[in-house]
């Protein structure tokens, strides 16, 4: 049998207004991976953006690992121990090192020896291969190789759940693919990966169920198969001619 | 190739004519500039140096007065006489703190380095001990200055000079700087009360003139007290001069703040980071660095302020340069005094600009 992760039971939310999430029901299971696509401002970001707290929902449940996300902040961290997060802009810090970058979570949050931190923190930089950046600031390098740290310093944490924010939208094109060869790796090694991207071929290498949202809403979830040769709703088939076909 | 060296050539002259004379109007201005530069340092060097009395007069007498500085002699003679700061050199630097004290200001100038080096560079070996000397530092400081326990007590009111100017200036820098932070980071909370408390102080305090600030710590605090306390002038003093340098400071750290991208508290948020580590690693580092300008401009405000403290009685270095410019002995010597402590007030401020060039020059990360 397989065990669910994480649960979003009809969740809603609002800016003011403005009602971004309107009844969101989701599951996971462990070493699934949903790709998730819409248009810009669907809420896309905002729902998986609400799985470890960024922001709060108004309505709903949502747990993860069978701890309900609610105002308690102890919650709050356990669950953000378990969940890594890559976002668009990378969000390195500026002013530590690459492997500071990478060691300073667990430092902090863990509590680990610096030394046994620093050789967990080189060990992800190996697997992200930029080993040779260690001593770098995040200014020093390219968009392709920080998204690269920021992805290795979410996995420093050794969380059971991945989630990524339009991972290479920031990215010049020829640096995409070294960012997505990482993530189809983390893919291979059973990761739980929830992802927003509008990487269609990434999505059909790697998801498991796609998930396409519009208004607040999930529109269509299907298999990537089903989703991308047999898309049952009219504005899944608009979105999908305009960007598999420009 | 010609063996002659082509005086057109010379990278000097090329310097020169690109950027003194390039058209005859910019040729004019350089001429006329350079005459003007002339004038006004010739005219300053002879009189602080080349024309002046130092301990002696021209005719080699010791100056004890007035009356045997050479320009007061002699009809023809200009130069400044630097005997009045030579001869009340003691009351400028320590005020009337008795003379056989004096070894104690001494060893607090001396160690004050020693207390600092700590903080200023991060970089220098047994750094850990320097720091743990910095934090003593207020107490060994206190204690020399003060007296007691085997020392003289020698009272506040003793106090002057140069070292009431740098016991407001750098304790009042050093106590205002984490009150700011705390400040900074009350304003920009999400608690409502706490923010509201932190507005108040900091508007208030700001919109208020130091000078006020400081009439109401010497007049009206004492009404404020229960009676029987009462708090030393300095010590007044001193929570006013840091109360204003705090309001300032934050508001130079809360721009800091506002710098800082949102991505940067996400991230480290979601890496499981609480508030308080994020604020520590994350946010205040990046924030105080870019608010290095704003901050070290208000610590130079501030030490230059401290001369205020002279309308609430108390003689730092301007007041005891005032009290020098009203004896009678020493009349009409206004140049001197004030050159002399502009002087002083300008090596510490340079230095406290040089200084935040540094730090900007070493924080930096990026290529740019």
């Amino acid at each position: 049998m397989t065990e669910q992760v994480i649960q979003l039971e009809k969740v809603n939310k609002w800016y003011d207004d403005f009602h971004v999430l309107k009844d969101i029901d989701l599951s996971v299971d462990k070493g699934q991976k949903i790709v998730i696509c819409g248009p810009s401002g669907s809420g896309k970001s905002t729902m998986i953006r609400c799985i470890n707290r960024l922001e709060a929902h108004q309505e709903g449940k949502i747990v993860v690992h069978g701890t309900e996300l609610t105002n308690d902040l102890k919650n709050i961290d356990l669950i953000r121990k378990n969940v890594g997060m890559v976002f668009q802009q990378f969000n390195l810090f500026p002013h530590l090192s690459v492997l500071d970058n990478i060691s300073l979570a667990p430092i902090w949050v863990k509590k680990m020896p610096k030394k046994e931190a620093e050789e967990i923190a080189m060990s992800y930089l190996e697997k992200v291969k930029i080993p040779e950046q260690a001593e770098k600031f995040p200014g020093q390098l390219s968009g392709g190789q920080q998204q690269r740290v920021a992805i290795a310093r979410s996995l420093a944490m050794n969380p059971d759940i991945m989630l990524f924010d339009e991972p290479t939208s920031a990215l010049d094109p020829e640096m995409i693919k070294e960012v997505l060869d990482v993530m189809i790796q983390l893919a291979e090694e059973g990761m739980t990966m929830l992802v927003v991207t509008h990487e269609m071929g990434f999505a059909k290498t790697v998801a498991d169920q796609m998930i396409f949202m519009d208004e607040g809403r999930i529109v269509e979830q299907a298999t990537p198969d089903e989703f991308f040769n047999n898309p049952k709703s009219d504005r899944t088939k608009l979105f999908l001619s305009q960007i598999l076909n420009h | 190739m010609s063996s002659s060296i082509s005086f057109t050539h010379n990278k000097y002259y090329s310097w020169c004519r690109n950027n003194l004379f390039s058209s005859w109007i910019n040729g004019i201005i350089t001429i006329l500039s350079i005459y003007f530069i002339y004038e006004v340092s010739s005219f300053f060097l002879n009189w602080t140096i080349f024309e002046a009395d130092f301990v002696n007069n021209f005719r080699g007498e010791k100056i004890t007065d007035r009356t045997f500085c050479s320009k007061n002699i002699e009809p023809g003679q200009h130069g400044a006489c630097w005997a009045i700061i030579i001869v009340r050199f003691h009351q400028f630097i320590y005020g009337f703190y008795p003379v056989e004290e004096a070894w104690r200001v001494n060893l607090v100038y001396g160690l004050l380095p020693f207390a600092l080096v700590g903080i200023f560079f991060d970089n220098l070996p047994f750094r850990k001990y320097f720091i743990y000397f910095t934090f003593l530092f207020p107490f060994i400081g206190y204690f020399l200055l003060y007296g007691g326990a085997g020392l003289d007590v020698v009272g506040t009111s003793k106090w002057g000079g140069l070292l009431v100017t740098l016991f407001l200036g750098v304790t009042g820098i050093l106590l205002a700087f984490p009150l700011s932070i705390i400040l900074a980071l009350g304003r920009r909370s999400k608690m409502p009360v706490i923010k509201t408390i932190c507005i108040i102080f900091i508007e208030f305090i700001r919109g208020v003139p130091l000078i006020t600030l400081l009439f109401t710590a010497n007049v009206m605090l004492p009404l404020f007290l229960p009676e029987g306390v009462r708090p030393d002038n300095l010590l007044r003093a001193l929570v006013a001069v840091t109360l204003f340098q705090s309001a300032y400071m934050a508001e130079a750290i809360r721009g800091g703040l506002q710098a800082i991208p949102k991505g940067q508290l996400e991230a480290a948020q979601s890496l499981g980071l609480t508030y308080w580590q994020s604020t520590r690693k994350i946010i205040l580092p990046q924030a105080l660095k870019i608010s290095i300008p704003p901050i070290v401009n208000t610590c130079i405000g501030l030490f230059k302020d401290t001369s205020l403290v002279l309308i609430i009685g108390l003689f730092d270095l301007l007041g005891v340069g005032r009290a020098a410019v009203a004896d009678i002995d020493w009349a009409k010597l206004h140049y001197e005094v004030y050159v002399f402590i502009s002087l002083v007030f300008f090596i510490f401020c340079f230095g406290m600009s040089r200084y935040s060039l540094y730090l900007e020059k070493k924080l930096k990360t990026d290529n740019s």
